[in-house]
């Protein structure tokens, strides 16, 4: 009956959609309510946190670069959007799937960094409203390259399907809050690392971290910031204590301490290979065919991004 | 020199450039071309070709230039992994012979990226630089020979977006530092060339990369010459475009028993100009 109802796109109201979720039902067992048109699951990862896996894929025509981790939280009063797709279409589909489990509104978006596969659905949230949340360097950032991406986006999807550029209205320098009702949601703002914008954030209700891009699981994490300064801000995800975390790739939800490790493994790799190849003289074009190829088999997409990796970190380290 | 290295050789190329369908290229971004191609990879040999004799007679005019296979050869990945860092080596087995390279990147905006003038104090074997290439194109070497004559090869490399690519921090965070330089030497046989490393910090700004504040480009602000001396002796003076990628390496030899100290004087096409001197390992045979 539930099922139906969802499936005839019913929106539920908070106390039904509790009932759902403690009365017995499980989403795993309702394929229907977590399955969109485009086949996707949304996974409840959490009390009231909604997140869908991205596939360890490229931006394509056909999957609407909906490859990150995307997903939402509810909160008694409000729902916070905790990634906003990839774009106009991937928000899109969120946004739907969103109306199809509750009717309260969207508060919140958070736009955890620059890359497009993370912050180009969120104009698909445009008539909630909402506060977009970013870190203090995101609007510098998309400055910087925001027209750029929507362009070659534009190219790969089309105009219509590809988004726009969003700028944060809640600008995190440091720390913030945000109440949702039942639940608060604290933002921390890093340095330079993944890329110079990236916004973590953790749930008071159940205490996942969400670390965006800070933390890629199974997915090759791709370097784009600084690698001295995110080993830096591994250290610190690692400090605040969280049992759980949703990374901005790969599964869901991660034991944080030991996906935290395997990332840290990854970009120590890195970062020794490559010092030890500039100390050496090794050549940059050498280097990316030589440094860190026991990761190989450990990371999808690993041919993809990793020669650019080393290409980063090598001019990053070579100025050491 | 027959035409400016600053001056885009072809207009026609520059709005292929800028209204091509190009994937994303830039670093940490997370998409690849996919089903979309570069407009640059659908042109016919007949269409490069005609492309290269226009740039041809624009920099050589009506010198005659020979196809070789021996006096100069272009390595460079057939593939770039990043557009905006194309690590271009340049080897010139009979160096003796060797005057000069000129560096072209056919379907660059401005394709003219390089020419690189060897003295006394160089060794002219190997030349290594790091280039943008923004579509899918050949790169062409050509080396003048010191009785004059010129000789040209070709590579064919795919990337796409390196000119238009945004750099990763903010106009004033990118110029940081400008001017400030490093050289490392390779160790050296005993009695051979001295493989020196140069670095030079400086965002060669292409002109082609969008600031959203002000809706307008970044202006061209590249380094255009790089003059290398070791005491009296010119080492190699290069001439520079926006198709070198920010902060400029440049990697070549320095010829055997050379010395005093190695002084390098940069400057950009903005009246900025940089001088630092470096002391080159003596040998210790």
């Amino acid at each position: 009956m539930r099922a139906d109802a969802a499936r005839a796109g019913t929106r539920w109201s908070g106390a039904t959609r509790r009932g759902a979720l403690f009365g017995g039902l499980c989403l795993c067992c309702l394929p229907t309510l977590g399955r969109s048109a485009e086949g996707f699951d949304l996974a409840e990862v959490g009390p009231g946190i909604f997140i869908r896996r991205g596939p360890d894929a490229e931006a394509t025509a056909e999957n609407n670069d909906a490859i990150a981790n995307i997903g939402f939280i509810v909160g008694d009063r409000s729902v916070l959007v905790t990634e906003s797709g990839g774009s106009l279409a991937d928000g899109a589909w969120l946004r739907a799937e969103i109306a199809r489990r509750t009717d309260k509104p969207v508060s919140h978006v958070v736009l955890t960094h620059v890359h497009p596969d993370h912050c180009f659905g969120a104009a698909a949230f445009a008539e909630d409203k909402p506060v977009y949340v970013g870190h203090s360097a995101l609007r510098p950032a998309l400055d910087a390259r925001g027209e750029y991406y929507r362009a070659r986006l534009a190219e790969i999807l089309g105009p219509e399907k590809a988004g726009r550029v969003v700028y944060p209205t809640l600008e995190v320098g440091t720390e913030a809050e945000v109440d949702l009702g039942g639940r608060i949601l604290r933002f921390t703002a890093h340095g330079a690392a993944h890329t110079t914008c990236d916004l973590s954030m953790r749930d008071s209700a159940s205490g996942i971290l969400f670390p965006a891009d800070l933390l890629f699981v199974t997915r090759i994490p791709s370097l784009d910031g600084s690698l001295n300064g995110w080993l830096m801000e591994a250290e610190k995800l690692k400090a605040m204590g969280a049992a759980k975390a949703v990374p901005g790739h790969g599964p869901t939800l991660v034991d944080l301490v030991p996906a935290l490790d395997d990332l840290t493994r990854y970009l120590t790799t890195l970062r020794d290979e490559t010092r030890t190849a500039i100390a050496a003289d090794t050549p940059i074009e050498k280097a990316v065919q030589t440094v860190g190829r026991a990761e190989r088999d450990r990371w999808a997409l690993f041919d993809t991004y990793h020669g650019r990796n080393v290409t980063q970190a090598f001019k990053e380290l070579e100025w050491e | 020199m027959t035409a400016s290295l600053a001056k885009p050789v072809l207009i026609r190329s520059i709005l292929a450039a800028l209204t091509l369908t190009l994937p994303l290229a830039t670093a940490g971004a997370v998409m690849t071309a996919g089903a979309v191609h570069a407009a640059g990879a659908s042109d016919d040999e007949s269409e490069r070709l005609a492309r290269w004799k226009e740039i041809q007679t624009s920099i050589f005019g009506t010198r005659p230039i020979a196809t070789t296979d021996s006096l100069v050869k272009v390595d460079a990945p057939v593939r770039a992994l990043d557009a905006s860092l194309v690590p271009i080596t340049l080897t010139m087995p009979e160096k003796d012979r060797i005057a000069g390279v000129h560096l072209i990147i056919d379907d660059n905006p401005s394709p003219y990226a390089a020419h690189i003038a060897f003295g006394p104090g160089a060794d002219a074997g190997e030349i290594k630089l790091r280039v943008r290439v923004n579509n899918y194109t050949n790169i062409h070497a050509v080396v003048e020979t010191k009785d004059g004559q010129l000789f040209e090869t070709t590579k064919f490399v795919k990337a796409s977006g390196g000119c238009s690519a945004p750099m990763g921090m903010s106009d004033e965070e990118a110029m940081k530092g400008v001017g400030d330089m490093k050289m490392k030497f390779a160790e050296s046989q005993a009695g051979g060339p001295v493989e020196a490393t140069l670095m030079i910090r400086h965002p060669n700004f292409s002109g082609m990369q969008m600031n959203q504040v002000t809706r307008e480009y970044t202006p061209a602000r590249y380094i255009n010459k790089v003059a290398v001396t070791r005491g009296d002796q010119t080492v190699l003076t290069l001439d520079g475009d926006i198709s070198i990628a920010s902060n400029p390496v440049i990697n070549f030899a320095l010829q055997p028993g050379g010395r005093g100290p190695i002084k390098v004087t940069a400057s950009d096409n903005q009246n900025g100009r940089w001088e630092h001197s470096f002391t080159a390992p003596s040998a210790t045979n």
